[in-house]
């Protein structure tokens, strides 16, 4: 796979920064790395003191708010902004005629729009915004601003966006593109199979809804711009809006060292950040523009819905023989990703000679998607899995055993089938099966289900598509000569612990406590550059360079330990905070002794990012297991234990890691039971649930008390210098399959559209109850 | 602002002064929440623009403001006061970022107007702090690392305080439904339940 098909790289031209040169070997034993670490920023975020980008408050700052068109497809014929111009308070408005704001929004593929397009191609697409001296009056003059819009029949069904009489989002017509995949030869595979089964799956749109709203403070001082954004990236951020403003990057200044969560929805600049830029320009004041929350629910991502059918065939044995999957998508009504790596699992998780797959993604008038969470994976998963299970009931096997049959060594997805630098998919799916119980469990509920309550197990396997980093990353470490450290990282730290890990790297590596190490990481103007948060890559990629950056200030210590013992480089090693003589034990030196850093105040380290393992693909592999209850006479779904077995590679912090793998379950559990974007098919194609009464996300009650993490932690010296693998996405990947799985195996019901609640239960219940 | 709209800001603001006590009972009558509070009187109508003169107890401390009426005390703590450790996830009583104790219990601050705070103590999670140090359950949060992103966690904090100055010794059951008003999207909630049970021991100690 290139790296411009990633998608958190899509858009970006990332610099390419130097080979590091020598690689460190794995550690061998830490004292440091993998402990049970609380965060090194955990006072800020638990105090209150940290600065969040909508916590900011500036000087003379002022207050904006976005108009939105809220039509699913519509032309902009006039905007009357007098109404609004007549409210104390209101400080400027500006409108697609406005010139300053007269500017282009490049969208993927070659489609551009204007700032405020008088074309809106969905509800939720910006129309005009205002500065206001308090947040209530900007919205009193959103609210009385006349828009008269030419309402334009709209197509908001993908299914039937490609039907001869479905409204055009674009001149081109709906169709965005076909994907196609092959390998071996899939008729020959269901011939050769002894039992093949076809199944349509569906998943509806899932919407990210990060606590922290999106949004950001712009602040001018003469032409340079300075943006608090909550963003997965703000080197990303900087890029889009140098680019949408003309202006020069280094007159952009983008800082984001705290936000609020993203799961994918912040890798990028929002059309919101330009609009407090100009704002902040009329005003010439700062201006904090924070979207609510019900626009956050249009205008800023989703996980696109997918109409999915598998086909698969496997032998008596287990072996499978051929896997056949189409699948229709939409990322909205720009190009943003309607099906992008709905295929994955089905090309590369199990063994299988044939596989051949079509994913056809089409517009429809609704708000562009994003990548979240693993982007397509959770929807994949949830027809392979369930497809497993039902071909394992076929066979008379366990469904363990059905995935242990087709464990691959190879990424068979990719061109040329390279080897995985590690698989542990197999002892996750083991191992988990044991530290779940499953065997007795399932054992267990056959006997026990026949009452109204009834409980079953589920499982599912995953791989992680990317998730081992790689170039490009700079890390700028400096030792104080009091032997306290300053970490420089243009990574954004987005709630998974990436400040915590990388200190703990640098004291690993130099013997230095996590309290005397300070972090600055996150600006534009002060950082180096950095990819976005995401993609489960930002610790293999981040940590190799701190390790290397550390081993840079250690080489420059050693160098001047051995001036100082009057000995050779070579006999010297680190012990501690100590530098020893490898032949005289008796003869060390502290580093904060050695004369020359005294002298010097400070040495800096700089460590880049090695490639990756040139013929090797370097993935996450997980395994997921579950017990629900049933209620067959309400519908209502409990689910009352979770295991996740992840093998991620080395555990950096335990702690962190768990409450990866538990909040990765949690967000599955909303995909699976919960979560569902509502569009109003018949009459105003709106979304009607666009908040989190009627779009519910799992709270306090919803999750299981009985959660484990079960950490698989293989070697892997090739992936990278650390050892670690990315964690963040495949913990929500198989999560949503293995409730389904554990709901048939509770009730004899396959639930093939999301969410599994009651009003989909209680049907089926019913007509179970009916066939007696 | 305009000569016109300063003078007649001013001569509002004097008009309030003057009838604010009547004002207050107004909202109180009017606010299930605070009923009780002071003796009804004839509500008097303010009109959404006009500032009023409060006086807020904010973490022990009094603060004289002028606020609009329909200003909600989450608005006011952020915005005015630059309280920013209480968040505003929705603004609309669906998330809790915005948790807040009133009279030692939770509420959320996007649901309650700024008016209607007077004459109750507001603690938000700058209020748990002691001096420069954390307070019981803050520290309970850090060393079971019950977030991840942070966003709602002073909301978390604030629901687990008022849990346990109601019930020191809630079991696992009582805690989830003591955090159950707050959504965190990240999914600490694990962490958080163990975080609650620590910080209930440590308070015993
Ligand atoms: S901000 Fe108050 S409940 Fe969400
Ligand atoms: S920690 Fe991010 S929402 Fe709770």
């Amino acid at each position: 796979m290139k790296n411009d098909s990633v998608y958190y790289l899509k858009d970006i031209t990332a610099p390419e920064t130097p080979e590091p040169g020598e690689n460190p070997s794995p550690w061998t034993n830490t004292t440091i790395i993998g402990k049970r670490l609380p965060r090194v920023d955990a006072y800020e975020r638990t105090s209150g003191s940290a600065l969040y980008p909508s916590d900011l408050l500036l000087p003379n700052m002022v207050y904006g708010a976005v108009l939105r068109c809220p039509h699913p497809h519509a032309r902009v014929k006039r905007v009357n902004t007098r109404p609004a111009e007549g409210i104390k308070g209101v400080l400027t408005i500006i409108t697609g005629t406005t010139p300053e704001a007269d500017v282009w929004w490049r969208n993927e593929d070659g489609y551009r729009s204007k700032l405020f397009d008088p074309h809106c191609h969905y509800e939720g697409e910006a129309v005009a915004a205002v500065a206001a001296l308090d947040p209530y009056t900007a919205q009193d003059a959103v609210k009385v601003i006349q828009v008269e819009y030419e309402v334009l029949p709209y197509i908001i069904d993908e299914e039937r966006a490609l039907d001869s009489d479905a409204p055009r989002v674009h001149p081109k017509g709906n169709l965005v593109d076909t994907e196609s995949y092959e390998r071996g030869d899939v008729d020959q595979g269901f011939a050769q199979a002894d039992v093949v089964r076809e199944r349509p799956f569906h998943t509806r749109c899932e919407i990210h809804t990060p606590m922290e709203l999106h949004g950001c403070v712009a602040e001018w001082k003469g032409d340079t711009l300075t943006l608090h954004e909550s963003t997965q990236g703000v080197y990303a951020v900087q890029a889009k809006v140098a680019e949408a403003l003309r202006l020069p990057l280094s007159r952009v200044r983008v800082s984001g060292r705290y936000m609020g969560g993203g799961f994918g929805s912040k890798l990028k600049a929002g059309k919101y950040t330009v609009i407090s830029a100009i704002l902040a320009r009329k005003t010439a004041r700062p201006v904090k523009l924070v979207l609510t929350r019900e626009e956050t629910y249009l205008a800023v991502g989703n996980r696109p819905s997918s109409h999915m059918t598998l086909k698969a065939g496997v032998k008596k044995d287990g072996t499978l023989t051929a896997l056949q999957f189409t699948c229709t998508g939409t990322g909205g009504a720009y190009p943003a990703g309607g099906v992008a790596l709905v295929d994955w699992l089905i090309r590369d998780l199990y063994t299988c000679p044939s596989v051949k797959t079509e994913c056809r993604d089409v517009f429809i008038n609704a708000g562009p998607a994003r990548p979240f969470r693993a982007p397509g994976h959770p929807q994949g998963s949830w027809a392979l899995e369930q497809m497993m299970d039902e071909l394992a009931e076929a066979l008379h096997m366990d469904p363990v055993d059905l995935r242990l049959k087709n464990i691959p060594t190879v990424s068979q997805g990719r061109t040329g089938q390279p080897a995985y630098t590690s698989t542990g998919l197999k002892e996750c799916i083991e191992s988990g099966a044991q530290s779940f119980g499953w065997k007795a469990a399932r054992q267990r509920n056959k006997s026990s289900n026949t009452g109204t309550l009834r409980r079953g197990v589920g499982m599912g396997g995953c791989v992680w598509f990317v998730g081992g980093g790689g170039p490009p990353s700079t890390i700028i470490v400096k030792l104080f000569k009091d032997g306290s450290v300053n970490l420089n990282m243009g990574a954004s730290d987005i709630g998974t612990g990436t400040k915590t890990i990388m200190a703990m790297v640098v004291a690993e590596e130099l013997g230095v406590k996590l309290k005397n190490i300070q972090i600055e990481n996150a600006d534009t103007g002060t950082t180096q550059y950095a990819t976005p948060s995401g993609g489960s890559k930002t610790v293999p990629t981040e940590s190799p360079a701190v390790r290397n950056a550390a081993i840079h200030i250690k080489q420059k210590l050693m160098e001047m330990a051995a001036e100082e013992l009057d000995c050779d480089f070579e006999d010297l090693e680190f012990e501690g905070d100590e530098i020893i003589v490898s032949s005289r034990k008796e003869q060390r030196i502290k580093i904060t002794d050695i004369p020359k850093l005294k002298k010097q105040g400070v040495i800096v380290g700089v460590g880049y990012r090695g490639p990756n393992p040139e013929n090797k693909s370097v993935n996450p592999f997980g395994a997921q297991f579950c017990e629900v209850e049933v209620n067959t006479r309400t519908g209502e779904v409990r689910i009352l234990r979770f295991l996740g077995a992840h093998d991620s590679g080395r555990v950096m912090n335990r702690l962190t890691y768990d409450n990866q793998v538990f909040g990765g379950i949690t967000m599955g559990i909303g995909f699976a039971l919960t979560e569902f974007r509502v569009l109003d098919t018949g009459q105003t194609g709106k979304m009607v649930n666009r908040n989190w009464h009627d779009y519910k996300l799992p709270t306090a009650l919803d999750v299981p008390a009985d959660m484990k993490s079960l950490p698989i932690e293989l070697d892997d010296p090739e992936a990278n210098n650390t050892g670690a693998k990315g964690l963040g996405e495949p913990v929500t990947i198989p999560t949503a399959a293995a409730i389904a799985n554990a709901i048939y195996d509770a009730t004899g019901i396959r639930i093939t559209e999301t969410p599994a609640f009651v009003p989909h239960l209680i049907t089926r219940l019913n007509d179970l109850a009916k066939e007696g | 602002m305009s000569d016109k709209d300063s003078k007649r800001g001013g001569i509002t603001r004097r008009s309030f002064i003057t009838t604010m006590g009547a004002g207050v009972a107004g909202v109180a009558a009017s606010g299930a929440l605070f009923s009780g509070t002071s003796q009804a009187k004839a509500p008097e109508i303010h009109k959404a623009g006009e500032a009023m003169r409060i006086t807020l107890t904010i973490n022990d401390h009094p603060y004289v403001l002028l606020v609009e009426p329909r200003w909600t005390l989450l608005h006011v703590l952020r915005e005015v006061i630059g309280l920013t450790g209480t968040k505003e996830g929705c603004g609309r009583g669906e998330c809790g970022a915005c948790t807040v104790l009133i009279d030692d219990i939770p509420r959320y601050a996007c649901m309650t107007l700024a008016v209607e705070a007077q004459g109750h103590a507001v603690t938000t999670v700058e209020g748990l702090m002691h001096g420069e140090d954390l307070g019981v359950v803050q520290q309970a949060f850090v060393q079971k690392d019950a977030f991840q992103c942070g966003y709602c966690t002073s909301g978390q904090i604030m629901a687990s305080e008022g849990l346990l100055r109601a019930n020191p010794l809630p079991s696992s059951e009582e805690i989830r439904r003591g955090v159950s008003g707050n959504l965190c999207r990240c999914g600490a909630y694990t962490h958080i339940f163990e975080a609650v049970e620590a910080a209930a021991e440590m308070k015993q100690k």
